[in-house]
């Protein structure tokens, strides 16, 4: 049985990457993303340079082989910064979107399934919060609670937690309706176990494609507050921040400003591809569903 | 008329691209259609008729292909004109009505600018003549009261006012050939009957060359001239449609015809066993339908029969067909039905059952708060189940028969009346029923495709109930689910298969298995085989029938379909819009005394031509007379639209309730006639 099971898996695995290698959107952005994310991970082992050692001589020096994306004002090497300055945004892009997805699903998935009262209610509290302009619900809450990376993390989950919500109530609407759903009903099954067993392996597709937007959203929102001043703290290599101290000089050093910008976009583009292409994946298995 | 003829399919071959190539789904298909000519297209699902139809207007769906032939209409190949002309040739020319008219129409449209739209991009009309014209349309397809209709939104309309809409659509350009997609599945008999007797008027008033695609051979009996039988993509049968459904040649045919249940003979059609095989990216050699055929011999293996002029006209693809068409039809022995015991506690008895949705958002209450009640989506009915039968409920969509199977299933309240199951009140909500209960009452539903969720194996699916049932460790759980599906005919292989993977007839047997698995009392089948392919429908119902027999369940069993009523049930209550009309065992049901309204199901079931009688959309609702009143031909004036009728027993265990004597409820008044409409 298990043996027959990985089996399966590893076909299962072996389609995925043939249809990725097929889709040329989602094997650029899958490459990407995995340059960043070793990129990453392996910062601290790989960086050429300490990212916070300074060396005034080398002030605003620009690219040179030892140096190939330059210096800052203080002479930091910028490639090293750039290498570990999207650590913090992806660590809490990746755990707030999964927190925030899951979240966001189930509640979402939950409400749609139950309806009536319930779903009004929560439906309405989730209106509420996706009416107030994200950003200024992120400033909201750093400015009340600090600027610690827990709170950080909380405040991502909030403002993109409801978004998701609707989403997956919107999925899961599709299959309430549905006569498996109606046989479970009749079983007098729980509605925990009707989400959890019938509706959620059905959305989870649609939450896949979900994370990999709402992380790349959070990356953007976490280098945003950085650049206003109300996330990393210097001297930490940060994007944004980096973006934010750099940017008095961008005439005479613009590598200051144009290293971490190109970091940053290439993460979001290859997050927005690898959702496409998750998305445009789902769409097929359906067809072939359908046979 | 003109020598080109109006349609001529010239060797026609369209794939699909799969993995492993492309999968040949027509296959070599020529035929010729003249002005005015009815064509009928049959075929199990999977055998490319579809394809085929929408060939005819030069279209192939997305990763299809023609890979061959040419379609020419009135002399001009179709598939050689530039997108701009075959856009103009759509609509004016060549009109499609297709399978889904819910579907087909745009949600978001008012009806009124979807036909006008379809006559300002094709003949260039102006809005205002386009509207009077949409207008007239309307009246030309029986749907009354046009203006206001025309600002309605799809939604707003039945399943049936749809299907007039679309058809409308498709003919007001005016086109010399209509194709139709299965136009009638999902439409009640009567509806089904009232859109093809329509359709049949209307073109040939205009002289408009039809093509029927349906998988049903009753529509294609009723609405064609010729019919062509295509099984696996290639026809295997084509000639005239009355002598081919007379004595059909090739074996398939017969096949079809003899899994089609029958009103006159009450007995479980006969299974076409096997499905259609896969498209496949290359023909083997010899007959497609060898491997289902009774007559198929060594021959057939190696050699591919073409399409050969047999008799009487027609065109046979087959070695055998003259043997096959001459050999005795394999008798058919009634099944011996267990004889209910007579006193025993009835499975299930309802007593004066009136369910009404009462609504639920917070704001309906807030605003209308004196709104007279909703009417009762089913009112006052009283049915009783005895053990090991059928009991069959019957009636158009909107009868309130699904309402009764959920409010014994628990998922409805009753607001009056009483419901029990042996010594259980039934008139409680799901979850607050005993697990002996919820075992006891199981439901199967139409669709297979939703009944099945569509990310769990089947040993997924089967497990589910029994873990809420039953505590099994996983090995019986595997043994049980393993007997079950060599119940339902299927090997174990299917366990780790999914829904998608599954033939509909395969699903359907999977959701009975699901049903069967926790050992029920009363199986409760709405709609059960009426999504199902004709051939497949036959193999469902012998199977529900020998599980019965096994397992000595109940069955309450809803259809529309009155010969498969007929072929299964013991008793039969025949509901009109939540009211029992008329109650009694199978063979008083079918025969005199009928309540009109029988009557009338029974008239619309058998009819083979000629309309329905249809006394228009309702119009009298006192809320206190006859529910039929406003329909009925043999309405008595102001008596049945104000005073209840009364129950008649005309014999033991058959009631009707009527205000006419039951010496006076045969077909008299049921034959087709006009004057009855009411303005």
């Amino acid at each position: 049985m298990s043996a027959d099971a990985q089996r399966r898996l590893r076909a299962a695995s072996w389609r995925l990457w043939q249809r990725i290698r097929r889709s040329p959107g989602m094997l650029l952005g899958t490459l990407l993303l995995a340059l960043h994310l070793v990129t990453a991970l392996a910062a601290p082992l790989i960086a050429p340079h300490s990212p916070t050692a300074i060396a005034p001589e080398r002030a605003l020096a620009g690219p040179t082989p030892a140096h190939p994306f330059g210096n800052d004002r203080f002479g930091r090497d910028l490639l090293s910064r750039v290498m570990l300055g999207g650590r913090i945004a992806i660590a809490i892009g990746v755990t707030g979107g999964a927190i925030a997805v899951l979240l966001g699903g189930f509640v979402g998935v939950l409400v749609g399934y139950l309806g009536g009262l319930t779903d009004e209610l929560v439906m309405r509290m989730v209106d509420a919060l996706i009416a107030i302009p994200g950003l200024l619900l992120l400033l909201v809450i750093v400015t009340g609670l600090g600027n610690g990376y827990g709170v950080i993390l909380l405040a991502m989950i909030l403002s993109y937690a409801p978004g998701v919500a609707r989403v997956a109530r919107a999925a899961a609407h599709e299959y309430v309706p549905r006569e498996f759903i109606t046989a479970a009903r009749a079983r007098g099954e729980h509605p925990l176990a009707v989400v959890g067993h019938e509706l959620w392996p059905n959305v989870v597709g649609v939450l896949f494609v979900e994370f990999a937007m709402r992380a790349s959203w959070i990356v953007l929102a976490v280098s945003g507050l950085s650049f206003l001043g109300f996330g990393v703290n210097p001297p930490t290599p940060d994007w944004g921040l980096m973006i934010a101290e750099n940017r008095s000089m961008l005439a005479l050093a613009p590598w200051g400003v144009a290293f971490p910008l190109i970091a940053m976009a290439t993460l979001v583009v290859a997050l927005n591809l690898v959702a496409d292409g998750l998305a445009q994946l789902l769409g097929v298995d359906r067809a072939t569903e359908a046979r | 008329m003109s020598t080109t003829p109006l349609l001529a399919v010239d060797d026609l071959s369209i794939g699909y691209t799969a993995a492993e190539g492309v999968r040949v789904v027509v296959h070599q298909v020529s035929m010729v259609l003249d002005r005015g000519e009815r064509l009928g297209i049959v075929g199990e699902s999977g055998c490319g008729k579809s394809t085929l139809a929408l060939a005819l207007l030069g279209f192939v769906r997305r990763g299809g292909r023609r890979l061959g032939g040419t379609v020419r209409l009135a002399g001009e190949d179709i598939f050689q004109l530039s997108p701009d002309a075959v856009q103009r040739l759509r609509g004016q020319r060549i009109a499609l009505v297709p399978q889904n008219a819910g579907q087909a129409l745009s949600p978001g449209m008012r009806i009124g600018d979807q036909i006008v739209e379809v006559l300002q991009a094709h003949l260039g009309w102006s809005r205002h003549a386009a509207y009077a014209h949409a207008c007239s349309w309307l009246e030309r397809v029986e749907l009354p009261d046009s203006p206001a209709l025309l600002r309605r939104f799809p939604h707003e309309l039945s399943g049936g006012q749809q299907q007039r809409v679309a058809i409308a659509m498709a003919l007001a350009p005016d086109p010399a050939l209509i194709v139709l997609d299965e136009p009638t599945s999902g439409l009640d008999a009567t509806t089904q009957q009232q859109v093809m007797g329509l359709l049949g008027e209307l073109a040939a008033e205009r002289g408009a060359a039809l093509i029927v695609v349906s998988h049903d051979l009753g529509v294609v009996a009723r609405s064609s001239d010729r019919m062509m039988v295509m099984y696996a993509g290639e026809v295997v049968e084509h000639g005239p449609t009355a002598a081919t459904l007379a004595a059909p040649r090739h074996p398939y045919t017969r096949g079809l015809l003899a899994s089609v249940p029958r009103l006159a003979m009450g007995l479980v059609p006969q299974a076409l066993p096997g499905i259609p095989p896969v498209p496949a990216t290359t023909r083997s050699t010899g007959c497609t339908f060898a491997p289902r055929c009774a007559w198929a011999d060594a021959h057939c293996q190696t050699t591919t029969p073409a399409l050969a002029p047999g008799d009487a006209g027609t065109l046979v693809r087959c070695h055998h067909w003259r043997r096959a068409s001459t050999a005795p039809a394999p008798a058919v022995a009634p099944a011996p039905r267990p004889t209910p015991p007579s006193g025993a506690t009835p499975h299930l008895s309802l007593h004066g059952v009136t369910v009404s949705y009462a609504r639920t958002s917070i704001f309906d209450g807030l605003r209308t708060p004196r709104r007279p009640a909703a009417r009762a989506a089913v009112c006052d009915v009283t049915l009783t189940l005895a053990p090991g039968t059928t009991l069959a409920l019957v009636g158009e969509s909107g009868s309130g028969k699904s309402t009764i199977a959920r409010t014994i299933a628990g998922l409805e309240r009753a607001s009056a009346g009483t419901l029990r199951s042996l010594n259980d009140d039934l008139n409680l909500p799901v979850h607050r029923r005993t697990h002996e209960l919820r075992r006891r009452i199981q439901l199967i539903f139409q669709n297979p495709d939703a009944a099945l969720n569509p990310r769990h194996t089947v040993a997924t699916i089967l497990e589910r109930p029994l873990r809420a049932f039953q505590r099994l460790s996983a090995l019986d759980i595997r043994r049980r689910s393993i007997a079950l599906l060599e119940q339902m005919r299927l090997g174990d292989q299917y366990l780790s298969r999914l829904p998608g993977q599954l033939s509909g007839g395969e699903k359907q047997r999977i959701a009975i298995a699901r049903a069967f698995i926790v050992e029920p009392s009363i199986v409760l089948c709405d709609e059960v085989v009426s999504a199902l392919d004709v051939s497949v429908q036959a193999a469902v119902l012998q199977l529900l029938v020998e599980l019965q027999r096994r397992h000595r369940v109940s069955y309450l069993f809803i259809a529309h379909d009155l010969a498969i009523v007929r072929a299964i049930a013991d008793t039969v209550a025949v509901l009109y819009r939540g009211h029992v009309c008329e109650l009694g065992s199978t063979a008083q049901v079918y025969a005199p005394p009928f309540h009109p309204y029988t009557a009338s199901l029974l008239q619309a079931a058998r009819a083979v031509s000629g309309p329905f009688v249809d006394n228009g959309p309702p119009v009298v609702d006192s809320g206190l007379g006859c529910p039929f009143v406003d329909r009925c031909p043999r309405r008595i004036e102001r008596l049945c639209a104000h005073e209840p009728p009364p129950w008649r027993t005309t014999a033991p265990g058959h009631q009707i309730r009527c205000h006419l004597p039951p010496e006076q409820l045969d077909w008299t008044g049921m034959s087709p006639h006009a004057e009855g409409r009411n303005p």
